[in-house]
């Protein structure tokens, strides 16, 4: 066990209070259990005082106690017994938990703990200068098979490299963690094996694509950003729920869509579709070459990626190392992959593919093509 | 190999529709109504018949368990609590059922619950498993809406199912931890006897399970017993969900009947070992708290509960964790060391006192800065923690590192003969004792 205790009292709030959703919330729960049973809340509560503050205060626990007909002393002791209760302030744009235990240290979590070493703090639970970061190793979050993996506040991400987890990083850090797609990043369907499955595929099952993460808005995860961390600017016009935006007037938007004759959505929010195959910005489609190049030397592409290339007609090395900034963001958006060429550098990584097969690569990039 | 139509999780990769309409055309909630209808002894003898064993870990018979539970209520409710805390290194099976093939779940709750005469359950499920939880609250809400739950619901019985979570301590998936955690104390598991099936979550008649022992009894029911008793070897019966992580070309969790052996489940499903077999160093066969076994071992292993008791360590979960040549297995076990003793409640003095004291040492070990006799030593104590706990986190801690000193004695003596080597070498810089 470890010992944990309180933050000092010189950064503990005056005063705690749930919000009014998160107290109709707590009052739901409490319900969940039978009569003089209120105190089986106490954990499900913290946790929700947690992703409103961030981090646990001592004033939460006082509230928590009160609501629930508990000694302080009950509370706290169960605060400080969770290794999952945070009793420090953690970066406010991203708390990175990398799991240290055998099955992920065996796969490499090691360099994930010196990333966020160099890139946070040396050590764990402070925050780097600006105090957006901060970091901790955890023990099995239970994800042995992507291993090695992070999990920053609600989301895991899976199958890492030190240079993956940095990118990641990166895009916290600049407020922008959203963009990122949880769950494993690399070309691969939650747990079942690289390159595709060994069991459950029958012809339908495979040929479908596997959906992304629900993103069925249940009310949990409405109500409560990740943490009060990484939340969006509130002050901004375009967070105002009541002002018609694509993402709150579907109706409108697909009207405004059928218009323009454009349906994909400007900037940062989600595209609403797949670019249409006729856009001029589609790179330009060649025959199928006698001996295509294997374009799943490109650290990104996966066979079914390879697959949709083929389709578009691209087979070369030299056509992806040739597309432009408006084609490449075509790709990408057609392959719905949220600016993923841009980070894997495709470009870059087929040039020298193109230039000189693998020695090349091993060359620009220090390591095997995969 | 198991063919595709007996699997019973059918969507454990998330490749199919999750809702409640994708899971009935998968045949989930297909006629419970009518199984509720052949009662509850019906239930458990079918349950006891298929040999299904716990699959938590310990492979306590499922059906016997549920027969401990008071055949009439005295005044007091029943409860049935679903452990879905699943933290053992290696394992993550559950998240898979939870955030994919929730109505597994749900309906095995709904067949258990009646089958011990609970009108209410709890699935406690980890506190990191965040997106999961919400996963599965979901398919809960769409049960209560489609009238499959709740009070005069289309079943005919009435039954409440709650999702809980913990925060964050491996110990809560101990099972009477897990009710103190539920009742919203700190997670120390209690002393048995009395034992939950008389008391239990609120001192009421309680019967814990695990995730994969209640998702898979509908199927079982439906299919009958001696459709899943034909699976595997005699006592070691049925489907289950493996899990292969560490050095293995591609690690996953895949379902498959009991008694596979090893090579072919890593060639199969595994894509074989990372460098070939000859590379193969260990495998840790069943979570963290299982005593590593040698490559040389594990070659002809069957993967069931007996086929590992006969290479002296146990099947566990089902999570492999494999290692290759390029692995410091001394460090390897350290860091389970320092997994128990993070993990560690606090409560018994062996426990709490000794996973720090086996963590210190090891970690001199790793290094080599130790003296021979100390591996005596070590293993000597590790033998005064286990048993001597009120729970079994005392002798989990314990036999990592019993199955490395019995496995690898060589390379803790060669790691210190180096070690005092370097020290003795011309130039070395002696440093003075702390």
């Amino acid at each position: 066990m470890s010992v944990r205790r309180l933050a000092e009292d010189s950064v503990q709030p005056a005063s705690f209070a749930f919000t009014k959703e998160n107290a109709a919330w707590a009052k739901a729960t409490i319900n969940k259990y039978p009569k003089g049973r209120q105190q089986s809340a106490v954990i499900p509560l913290l946790m929700r005082a947690q992703e409103q503050d961030g981090w646990v205060t001592k004033a939460a626990i006082e509230v928590v106690a009160d609501m629930l007909g508990m000694a302080y002393i009950r509370v706290l002791e169960v605060a400080t017994f969770y290794t999952q209760f945070q009793l420090l302030p953690v970066g406010t744009r991203a708390h990175v938990q990398v799991c240290g235990t055998t099955p992920c240290m065996l796969r490499g979590a090691e360099d994930l703990i010196n990333v966020c070493k160099k890139r946070i703090h040396p050590e764990p639970f402070h925050r780097n200068e600006s105090g957006t970061l901060s970091w901790e190793e955890v023990e099995c979050q239970g994800a042995c098979v992507n291993a090695p993996m992070v999990m920053i506040f609600k989301d895991s991400y899976e199958d890492l490299t030190a240079t993956q987890l940095e990118h990641i990083i990166d895009r916290f850090d600049a407020g922008k963690g959203s963009t990122v797609e949880p769950g494993p990043q690399i070309d691969r369907v939650y747990s079942a094996p690289v390159g595709g499955l060994t069991s459950l595929n029958a012809p339908e099952a495979a040929a479908k694509k596997a959906p992304s993460r629900a993103k069925k808005a249940d009310e949990d995860s409405v109500s409560v950003p990740p943490s009060n961390a990484a939340r969006a600017r509130t002050d901004a016009d375009e967070t105002n729920p009541k002002l018609k935006t694509a993402a709150n007037a579907k109706a409108e938007a697909a009207a405004n869509a059928e218009v323009k004759g454009e349906t994909r959505a400007e900037g940062e929010s989600a595209p609403a579709g797949k670019p249409s195959l006729a856009d001029k910005n589609r790179p330009a489609a060649i025959a199928r070459p006698e001996t295509p190049d294997d374009l799943k030397l490109i650290s990104g592409v996966g066979p079914k990626i390879e697959n949709i290339l083929h389709e578009l007609g691209i087979f070369t090395f030299a056509q992806v190392a040739s597309w432009k900034k408006a084609e490449r963001e075509w790709v990408d958006s057609y392959l719905n992959f949220k600016g993923r060429i841009e980070r894997d550098d495709w470009v870059k990584q087929a040039k020298a593919l193109a230039k000189g097969g693998e020695a090349e690569y091993i060359r620009v990039f220090g390591k095997k093509p995969r | 190999m198991l063919k595709d139509q007996d699997r019973i999780f059918t969507n454990i990769y998330g490749t199919k529709d999750k809702s409640l309409k994708g899971a009935m055309a998968r045949g989930q909630w297909d006629g419970t109504k009518q199984l509720l209808e052949k009662g509850r002894d019906w239930i458990v003898n079918e349950i006891k018949a298929s040999g299904l064993r716990g699959r938590g870990g310990a492979g306590f018979p499922t059906g016997l368990k549920w027969s401990f539970m008071p055949k009439e209520s005295d005044g007091r409710p029943h409860y049935l609590v679903v452990n879905a805390d699943e933290s053992e290194p290696g394992t993550c099976k559950d998240r898979d059922i939870l955030r994919h093939d929730p109505h597994t779940l749900i309906e095995g709750c709904v067949v258990a619950s009646f089958a011990m005469g609970a009108n209410t359950a709890y699935i406690y499920v980890r506190g990191e498993f965040i997106r999961e939880r919400e996963a599965l609250q979901a398919a809960i809400d769409e049960c209560y809406d489609a009238g499959l739950l709740g009070k005069n619901n289309k079943l005919g019985y009435d039954i409440d199912v709650f999702v809980h979570h913990g925060a964050g301590a491996y110990i809560c998936g101990e099972e009477t931890a897990l009710l103190e955690s539920l009742e919203g104390k700190k997670g120390q598991p209690r002393l048995k006897p009395p034992f939950p099936a008389n008391m239990g979550l609120y001192g009421c008649p309680t019967t814990v399970n695990n995730v994969e022992s209640i998702a898979v009894t509908p199927t079982i029911l439906r299919r009958g017993a001696s459709w899943f008793s034909s699976f595997g070897r005699p006592n070691n019966v049925g489907t289950k969900l493996f899990m292969m992580s560490g050095h293995v070309n591609t690690p996953c969790t895949v379902e498959e009947t009991m008694g596979i052996s090893f090579k072919e489940m890593v060639e199969k499903h595994g894509g074989g070992i990372r460098g070939g077999w000859d590379n193969l160093l260990a495998v840790i066969p069943g979570g963290a708290s299982c005593p590593v076994v040698k490559a040389e071992d594990m070659m002809n292993v069957t993967l069931d509960f007996d086929g590992l008791r006969e290479v002296k360590s146990s099947f566990g979960t089902g999570g492999m964790i494999v290692m290759d040549r390029s692995t410091d297995i001394i460090k390897a076990i350290w860091r389970i060391s320092a997994f128990f003793k993070h993990e560690s409640c606090g409560q018994c003095t062996p426990c709490r006192e000794g996973t720090g004291w086996m963590m210190r040492v090891m970690e001199r070990m790793v290094r080599g800065n130790a003296q021979k006799r100390e591996i005596d030593m070590l293993f000597d104590v590790t033998k005064q923690i286990e048993g001597h706990t009120i729970c079994a986190l005392g002798d989990a801690a314990a036999w990592p590192i019993q199955g490395l000193i019995r496995n690898f004695r060589p390379e803790i003596e060669a790691r210190i003969d180096q070690y005092t080597a370097n020290a003795m070498a011309h130039g070395a810089v002696l440093e003075a004792a702390e």
